[in-house]
């Protein structure tokens, strides 16, 4: 295995230290430095599940990965090439993660009998081979940053609490990157501890100084990543978390409506609320209920009265909305279900990801009752995401399912800013007007009330405190076409009928399935869903680089599904789902549309790798298909 | 300028659907009246139920109304009032609704003074699924689903809503129209969650189980209906109900001649929620029902607080595409 080379067109690099060690920070700071030196990248941050483990464990690491490039980024990168490692436990459980052949820098100070006995550790790492192949550098960073420090007067710890900073000054250095706007970040962040302001600026020279000035620039390699072809524009650095907060704000302001936001706290969908609680002047208000059930019927209240009605949860908490979410749709009443998709089944892996709440979206309630459901395929994503389900919501007036996952929460790159004024107004169907004496003819008001948009299905958005609308409803079978209770046969099997019809009726109103990659039939098409855009997308890309014919087709709406799409995947001889759980979308496909897929499962809790799929593509691609001539791209 | 609206204009076209006798018809009529007599808006007001017999309630209600699903109509009308703070929304519910499937909700509805209220049925039994026990059933109470009786401690609903952290806590008799209607007005005029617990009689699982408190030939004896300020008295004012300081009890005890002076009664203070403690968990056995208004203690509400502390008091007063460019914003060329 080689060298990184500094003509790699991508490079990742991933910090791992205790929870305490300022990792997410540093990588954050990375971030930002890749970013104005335009660069495209992605990252995902890798907490312990626990919130403070005990220091020097193994299931204390935290850590964060970032692939950076000159080239379109779209996944946080299987295998590091970098890994800076503040003590053995961060080295251990990272070390399977890394590349053959991968640069280490290793904090030594930390390499000590104490910290090897916390990560149960025998004997030091180094001296044991498993090291061997990778370019290994050892680093005292801890007493640089000491010394470093020292001038100022800061205690020991205080002093020590630096080092990510000197971490984060050495691999400026490396990546050949100004240290100018880190310092500028600092100041403000750290205006009001002028102490700990003065020990981070002085560790962030000392760990840039070193690693130029040291005889380690012939061990420590410096990369030269250009900028990415990237479209004009402004951009910044986004998580599928705020970007879903942001774009349930942008919803709101669409449709002119307040978005009443009711959630529980849950990992990882928790995020949404906390970046939505702080974005009051939005039009936004938020409400943590006391229970799962009591937000999301709170949510449902809200719209009863007007207001565009959100709740959100991973999938547990979903579980225990599901009665409510029943009614809303029987009630015809607005309303989005934001599902942060965790590793399940029960309490399953909290803080890991995986796509494995399709059934209970698509399926998953009593009796029938179908429901609109779309799919976020990134962190950017979120923000469009949010804005057509709530787009669905309000038009056809039925809740509508926006899953997405705890990989794509945690996730960030950089995001084109978008421009509001290309987003159509959300048009809610506007209240009946009844003429005359609004107490003597109840039925004309029932029937005003139920009057369906014949297009759409959806009726009109009434709310109390509409004059002359008074009316009641509820979860008891109404009458189709005045809202009474009704128990009668026929009205029941048109009512189911019509329920199923308001959600076929979305798919005239969404576009047709695109190709995102390759062509419109073919030999293999490889078809995803949710967070393994960006896994697929790599993976299809470089593997259409050698020679093979296949297309990428990401899926949006996965209820109901885009009209053309049974047409479009049969155009394919073979077509590939790699999808985060045992099979959810190969079954939605076998069921709607007939069709067979060669299923690519992984419920590990981690993303797919881009090797994963490209092998699984080789190993499925026809013999005797026909190769592209020319390269892609 | 249009006529006032009298209690038939908040009926509706729909056939109600209880037993022949139910307690809830009473209850029916004399909300419709009370709606009349307070000159409530039909367009502004909003019966929000969970499921259960007296969850039918809104259908019969000519105002807006929500048929909910069990237990949870508390929840959805804090949605509601977070929507538009201006309704006036009431909650029904029952016992089982309320307390047993419901707790929850109601519990937290109550602790956190949303303005609103809150009318549970207590019959003291589940009707509507055909007369298993309640959470408010008494010991030994032989159902369905307990045939030789059952073996669950009741749950007192007054000290429920107390123990919540309730600011007004009344009682009412389905049938005592007259003493339920200022109590049903009473609740609607205060500031916050105000629950109101009536004793409904389910006459075809749970028949006259409040018969010893509710026969109007003994209500002299077997009610107290307690007025702020004064003393607690009844059986037209022979007995009265007396703080004992060593048992920190109320004991029942004769009034004027042979027995205490009236001055001794305890005067019923409606802001004192010892007071209310002792009211809300009298024994059954010997003493009488308290009934009327029993705690009121107005405080912030839910519904002020809730926008007090909104960033802008609920107004749109900023733009998304300038909250895209918070933070760190660069351009690419």
């Amino acid at each position: 295995m080689g060298k990184i080379t500094p003509e790699s067109r991508s490079v990742v690099v991933r910090f791992a230290g205790d929870s305490g060690d300022g990792v997410q920070l540093l990588g954050a700071q990375f971030a930002e430095s890749t970013a104005l030196a335009g660069a495209d990248f992605s990252t995902f941050p890798d907490f312990p599940a626990e919130i403070r483990a005990p220091v020097g464990t193994t299931f204390g690491v935290s850590a964060f990965q970032i692939n950076l490039g000159a080239r379109r980024i779209s996944t946080a990168g299987d295998e590091p090439d970098v890994l800076v490692a503040f003590n053995p436990a961060a080295l251990k459980v990272n070390l399977p993660l890394l590349r053959k052949g991968a640069l280490i820098l290793l904090n030594t100070d930390a390499f000590t009998a104490r910290n090897f006995s916390k990560a149960h550790i025998e004997t030091d790492p180094r001296e044991t081979g498993e090291l061997d192949g990778y370019q290994v550098v050892d680093i005292d960073m801890s007493t640089q940053t000491l010394e470093a420090v020292k001038p100022l007067g800061l205690s020991k710890s205080d002093a020590e609490q630096s080092k990510n900073f000197w971490a984060l000054g050495a691999v400026l250095w490396m990546f050949g990157r100004s240290r100018a706007p880190i310092e500028e970040w600092t100041r403000k962040k750290f205006a009001k501890k002028p102490q700990i302001l003065d020990g981070n600026l002085a560790a962030l020279n000392a760990g840039h100084a070193f690693a130029e000035t040291a005889e380690l620039s012939a061990e420590i390699p410096q990369f030269v990543i250009g900028k990415a072809p990237m479209q004009a524009g402004e951009y910044r650095t986004i998580t599928g978390a705020e970007a879903l907060a942001l774009g349930l704000a942008a919803a709101g302001e669409l449709a002119n409506r307040d978005i009443i936001f009711c959630s529980y706290p849950i990992t990882p969908a928790s995020p949404v609320l906390h970046h939505l609680a702080r974005m009051g002047e939005l039009g936004v208000a938020t409400f943590q209920a006391e229970d799962e059930i009591a937000a999301c019927c709170a949510a449902i209240g809200a719209s009863f009265g007007g207001k565009i009605g959100v709740t959100s949860s991973s999938g547990p908490g979903i579980a225990l909305k599901t009665e409510a979410i029943g009614l809303a749709m029987s009630a015809e009443l607005p309303l989005v279900i934001v599902n942060s998709q965790r590793g399940g089944p029960s309490t399953g892996l909290p803080t890991k990801t995986e796509q494995s709440d399709l059934y209970q979206a698509v399926y998953g309630r009593n009796a029938d009752a179908p429901l609109p459901v779309i799919a976020t395929a990134g962190p950017g994503d979120c923000f469009d995401a949010a804005i057509e389900a709530t787009r669905i919501a309000v038009r056809h007036m039925t809740p509508v399912f926006l899953l997405t996952d705890g990989y794509i929460a945690n996730a960030a790159g950089p995001w084109a800013l978008p421009d509001m004024e290309d987003f159509e107004p959300i048009l809610s169907n506007t209240p009946p007007v009844i003429n005359g004496d609004a107490t003597s003819e109840p039925t004309a008001i029932k029937r005003a009330i139920w009057s369906r948009d014949p297009s759409s299905l959806g009726r009109p958005w009434t709310a109390p405190g509409m004059a002359g609308l008074a009316h009641r409803i509820g979860g008891l079978e109404k009458d189709i076409a005045t809202g009474d209770i009704s128990y009668d046969a026929d009205n029941h099997q048109a009512m189911s009928e019509l329920r199923a019809r308001k959600v076929e009726a979305v798919a005239d109103f969404i576009p047709d399935q695109d190709v995102e990659q390759g062509e419109t039939k073919g030999p293999v098409a490889v078809v995803g869903w949710g967070s393994t855009h960006g896994a697929i997308w790599r993976a299809v890309h470089d593997i259409r680089e050698q020679g093979y014919d296949v297309a990428q087709i990401h899926l949006r709406y996965l209820s109901p599904l885009p009209k053309n799409l049974g047409r479009l995947l049969s155009s394919y001889d073979k077509v590939i789902l790699p999808e985060m759980n045992m099979g959810q979308c190969a079954t939605l496909l076998r069921d709607k549309l007939g069709l067979e897929v060669i299923q690519l499962n992984k419920v590990s809790g981690q993303p797919f790798k881009i090797s994963e799929i490209v092998d699984v593509i080789k190993e499925s691609y026809p013999a005797k298909a026909k190769r592209l001539k020319k390269a892609a791209e | 300028m249009n006529a006032p609206l009298t209690a038939k204009d908040f009926a509706t076209d729909q056939e109600v659907r209880w037993c022949p006798g139910c307690g809830d018809y009473a209850i029916l009529k004399c909300m419709q009246k009370t709606m009349a007599d307070i000159g409530a808006e039909p367009d502004n007001t909003v019966f929000v139920s969970g499921i259960g017999c007296s969850s039918r309630f809104p259908y019969y209600m000519n105002t807006y109304g929500f048929h909910t699903i069990h237990g949870r109509a508390p929840a959805f009308a804090t949605g509601l009032k977070l929507a538009n703070p201006a309704l006036d929304v009431w909650v029904i519910t029952g016992d089982g609704d309320g307390l047993s499937i419901g707790g929850n909700h109601l519990l937290h509805v109550i602790r956190r003074n949303v303005n609103l209220q809150i009318l549970l049925f207590n019959n003291e039994i589940y009707g509507l699924t055909k007369g298993q026990y309640s959470p408010t059933s008494r010991l030994g109470t032989r159902s369905p689903t307990s045939p030789t009786g059952s073996i669950d401690a009741p749950l007192a609903p007054g000290a429920f809503a107390l123990g919540a952290g309730a600011k007004f806590i009344a009682r009412g008799i389905d049938t005592d129209a007259k003493k339920l209607a200022p109590v049903l007005k009473a609740a609607q005029e205060f500031n916050g969650a105000a629950f109101v617990e009536i004793f409904q009689n389910c006459i075809v699982y749970n028949k006259d189980v409040f018969e010893s408190f509710v026969g109007k030939k003994t209500a002299k004896e077997t009610q107290i209906h307690v007025e702020h300020g004064q003393p607690l008295l009844f059986a037209d004012g022979t007995k009265g109900l007396k703080l004992n300081t060593a048992t920190l009890a109320l004991d029942i005890v004769e009034v004027g001649e042979g027995g205490v002076p009236e001055t001794d009664i305890l005067i019923h203070d409606e802001t004192n929620a010892v007071i209310a403690q002792m009211l809300l968990t009298l024994p059954k056995q010997n003493y009488p029902m308290p009934l009327g208004v029993i705690y009121r203690a107005p405080t912030l509400t839910f519904d002020d607080a809730f926008w007090a502390h909104h960033a802008t008091q609920g107004k749109r007063t900023g733009k998304v595409a300038d909250a895209l460019r918070k933070g760190s914003v660069w351009k690419k060329a």
